[in-house]
């Protein structure tokens, strides 16, 4: 059973007044999310990765296709009891505290008293807003929102979380903290869906991404197969090479970035490492680093997303080979 | 075509919203009517006493007709009592207000009541309009066939500012016959029906006006009523007294001292204020300068 | 039903807190208590101007408070955003517009309530005593709360559908037709044009006729309403609160939230 499951799953929205013209936000995404498993929705900003998550949570809904959660339909109000969502940027009740808007929010999953409060409050604890509990939200900075968002997006113990855009607006402490409770959850067994334009943690998180551009899937497979994808290369970082050195190497060498005493030499052969090495340390210099390179997941996403990846696209989903599990 | 489908998509919620929406519709139609038949009575009885533009400022009261009505006759007695109180002779703006008035509360009965006094009494206490009253009181009887009281002020103003007794009579009959109605009214009719304008009825009919008044206004008017009538029929009685004397003196009395100096009276005679009575220049009696009794009410 | 229950109560709590329901509670109490007054300055009405003044009074002002937070109750949650995480709960839209419906309506039973108890308290100092009969008013009440009925459940239709300033003027527009539908379509009749009449006819049983609801002069006079008006009336606001109701739902379902 999949988490997630979408087929052909495309919406269009009427743009213009009179004449009113389809515009596709979403174009026959096809997309499986396994069970407890951390998925990453990436792309640019537009491409689609909230219409995604609104068309799952039927907020929106489809111009065609389908999309099954937990292996449910979307209207099962069943399923909605076994999911939490986070919306982006989201907004609550300002006249309400945290206790108690945490404590509607059980009510509406059915819980009854005694067990609603002791869950409201082992997730004021988690989240770390024991201390502002009686606090009207109105008054709570973003970073507190956030928190209380994801309080409720936890507070019937979902098996499957959706998160939309999860770090925006966080300070580097904040964003930490939600690095580290989605770990947690994916330690619990549970499955994490975000969505973010922010690659260094998705990098971090997922074990399987998937990219959107212009509403069309552009890339989707294991982080692990994707990162170990691409030339990989060797990175030497010399302290104060000699100009001798430079040149002799420098047939070798396909990159070269100088960075006050420090010099950061790329070199793309396997075989030409051992060669350059020896040259180094005939010639005495210190070596600071040694490195191997692989491709990032950012230069994976620049290549398919935007003008590399209009050249990219041939109609049709690239890397269908990395997706094992098609 | 992808907007239609949206449309479209079956669901049990959609399907039980729209046989609820259409049935609770067509249920209503039937439903509207009986409530129609129930208060038709009613609104037709209403419906005659409107002018035609009365009718709409009665809607565009949207319900609070009542306020509103209140809130003119509140003008109605502010109207009245500023054109007394500047012994105005004209009262123009007088009956509008009351048709307006009665017309968004066709049971605001005092409108009625106080109303046609205001009307009928003659300038400058009040419009001198004494059809426009009647008409006013026929229009209460009409939406208020319970009111028996309604007949007692319409026969009024036949019996004292129309002097038209037989048809105060008819009236006093008629409103005697009213469930509710009180026993002096058979009388009244009774006793205006062979008398005519006799001081006995009057008294009769201004002693139950006093008794009702629910206000120092009327309650002052009936008392000047009563008393001017009482110095009428003292009148009567002093200008028998002054005749009986002129036949045995063979002349005219200059004062009333005179006639107790001859015996004929006790005493000075006095009006029911105590100021005492003089003989007038021609000979028959008259109120003493300093007396507050109107006599013109009589008028 | 629980959710229901629930998001009515939710309702309920943030209705409350409207600083401006308060003012016009207490603008209503002063206004009546002034009846009082009112009443010694003319002849005759000290009796029948409590009861015109306190029952209308309590009728705009109801009238006031059910568009003001009517009008905001669905468009407040999609404007803020704050039904994106309801509706991800296990939360049928349907039971999201009854729960906000009864909520409202039991803050308003909550006021009206108030501010019957103050008529009544002017209405016993003015009287000196309450008779049995003096509850009469209590049918006008109830009639002004039918009112509030169907009146909650435009303001919320149009909640749905558009902003408040444009929801506020067409429940009020649509209020001050349904008191005039009789006009309406005794004009139609007038014109003697059969297209005219027809259509007039067809307004008069399609929009809420409010005008059945309209007893307060009658009791100001000690007139009771009979009772087969008061069954048939309160059918009435039941039908078309439901059909306003089941547009609310229908509406609701298919609207996407961006």
């Amino acid at each position: 059973m999949f988490a997630v499951e979408t087929v052909n799953l495309t919406k269009d929205y009427s743009v213009g007044f009179f004449r009113k013209r389809p515009k596709r936000a979403l174009d026959q995404l096809n997309l499986q999310v396994g069970t407890a498993e951390v998925f990453g929705l990436l792309g640019p900003n537009g491409a689609g990765k909230s219409t995604t998550l609104k068309l799952l949570l039927r907020l929106i809904f489809p111009t065609s296709g389908t999309a099954r959660i937990l292996d449910r339909e979307l209207d099962d109000v069943a399923m909605h009891a076994r999911i939490g969502y986070l919306p982006e940027n989201p907004y609550f009740y300002d006249h309400l505290t945290a206790r108690e808007f945490l404590n509607y929010a059980a009510e509406l999953f059915g819980m009854m008293e005694r067990h609603r409060a002791r869950r409201v409050g082992e997730l004021l604890e988690r989240v770390g807003l024991t201390g502002s509990d009686n606090i009207p939200l109105r008054k709570f900075s973003k970073g507190m929102v956030q928190r209380v968002g994801i309080a409720q997006a936890l507070i019937n113990d979902p098996e499957l979380i959706f998160l939309d855009e999860p770090m925006s607006g966080l300070d580097p402490l904040g964003r930490r903290e939600v690095r580290d409770l989605i770990l947690e959850l994916k330690a619990e067994g549970k499955t994490v869906f975000f969505s973010t334009h922010i690659l260094s943690d998705a990098e971090m998180l997922c074990d399987r991404v998937a990219i959107l551009d212009r509403g069309r899937l552009q890339g989707c497979g294991e982080l692990r197969a994707i990162l170990s994808l691409g030339v990989s290369a060797t990175e030497i970082v010399l302290e104060n090479p000699s100009a001798a050195l430079l040149s002799e190497i420098a047939g070798h060498v396909v990159r070269e970035v100088r960075t006050g005493e420090r010099v950061r030499l790329e070199i793309p052969l396997a075989k030409d490492v051992a060669p350059v090495l020896d040259a180094i340390l005939r010639a005495g210099t210190k070596v600071v680093s040694l490195n191997p390179v692989k491709m990032s997941l950012e230069d994976y996403f620049l290549a398919r997303v935007g003008e590399a990846g209009e050249v990219n696209r041939r109609g049709r989903n690239i890397d269908i080979a990395l997706d094992g599990e098609r | 075509m992808a907007e239609t489908q949206k449309l479209w998509r079956a669901s049990r919620t959609r399907l039980v919203c729209g046989v609820l929406l259409l049935a609770a519709f067509v249920a209503l139609v039937p439903l509207q009517r009986g409530i129609d038949g129930m208060v038709s009575a009613r609104m037709r009885v209403e419906e005659l006493l409107y002018r035609p533009s009365g009718r709409y400022s009665h809607r565009l009261c949207l319900g609070h007709e009542g306020l509103i009505a209140n809130i003119y006759w509140t003008r109605v007695v502010q109207y009245f009592g500023r054109k007394r109180l500047d012994q105005s002779a004209r009262y123009d703006l007088l009956g509008p207000l009351l048709q307006i008035t009665t017309e968004l509360d066709p049971h605001l009965v005092i409108a009625y009541r106080f109303g046609a006094i205001f009307l009928a009494e003659k300038a400058p206490s009040g419009a001198g309009q004494p059809e426009e009253a009647l008409q006013l009181l026929r229009r209460g009887i009409v939406a208020n066939p319970d009111y028996w009281r309604l007949w007692q002020d319409l026969g009024f103003i036949y019996y004292w500012d129309l002097k038209d007794y037989p048809s105060a009579a008819r009236v006093f009959q008629a409103g005697s016959k009213q469930p509710g109605a009180q026993i002096w009214m058979r009388v009244l009719a009774a006793t205006v029906a062979a008398e005519g304008g006799a001081i006995a009825s009057s008294r009769l009919l201004w002693s139950e006006i006093y008794r009702q008044a629910e206000n120092e206004q009327i309650r002052k008017s009936a008392e000047d009523h009563l008393l001017a009538l009482q110095v009428q029929e003292e009148f009567g009685q002093l200008n028998l007294v002054l005749k009986q004397f002129e036949q045995r003196a063979g002349r005219r009395a200059h004062s009333f001292r005179e006639l107790v100096v001859a015996g004929v009276l006790v005493a000075l005679p006095r009006d029911p204020t105590g100021v005492p009575y003089v003989v007038g220049s021609d000979g028959r009696a008259a109120l003493g300068p300093g007396s507050r009794i109107d006599l013109r009410l009589l008028q | 039903m629980r959710r229901v229950a629930t998001i009515a109560w939710h309702t309920f709590k943030e209705s409350v807190r409207e600083r401006v329901l308060y003012n016009l509670v207490v603008f209503a109490l002063l206004l009546i208590g002034a009846a009082i007054l009112f009443g010694s300055i003319s002849v005759g009405i000290e009796h029948v101007i409590i009861i015109n003044l306190g029952l209308s009074s309590i009728s705009v002002f109801g009238l006031l408070m059910a568009i003001f937070i009517g009008i905001g109750l669905v468009w407040k949650e999609i404007d803020r955003r704050t039904i994106f995480s309801l509706l991800a709960k296990p939360v049928r839209r349907y039971e999201l517009i009854i729960g906000k419906y009864l909520g409202l309506m039991l803050t308003l039973l909550i006021n009206t309530s108030i501010m019957t108890a103050g008529f009544y308290a002017a209405l016993a100092y003015e009287k000196r005593t309450l008779e049995v009969a003096d509850l009469v008013a209590l049918q006008a009440v109830y009639f002004i709360l039918l009112q509030l009925g169907m009146v909650v459940a435009l303001a919320l239709l149009f909640s749905c559908v558009s902003t408040p300033i444009l929801s506020a003027v067409f429940t009020f527009s649509l209020y001050i037709i349904g008191n005039l539908l009789s006009d309406i379509r005794w004009f139609g009749q007038e014109t003697g044009s059969a297209l005219v009449m027809n259509f007039t006819a067809v307004v008069y049983y399609l929009l809420p006729n409010f005008s059945n609801f309209n007893v307060i002069s009658q009791i100001a006079h000690g007139q009771a309403v009979p009772s087969y008006l008061l069954v048939s009336n309160s059918l009435y606001a039941l039908l078309y609160i439901t059909i306003l109701l089941a547009a609310a739902v229908l509406i609701f379902e298919e609207r996407e939230f961006r």
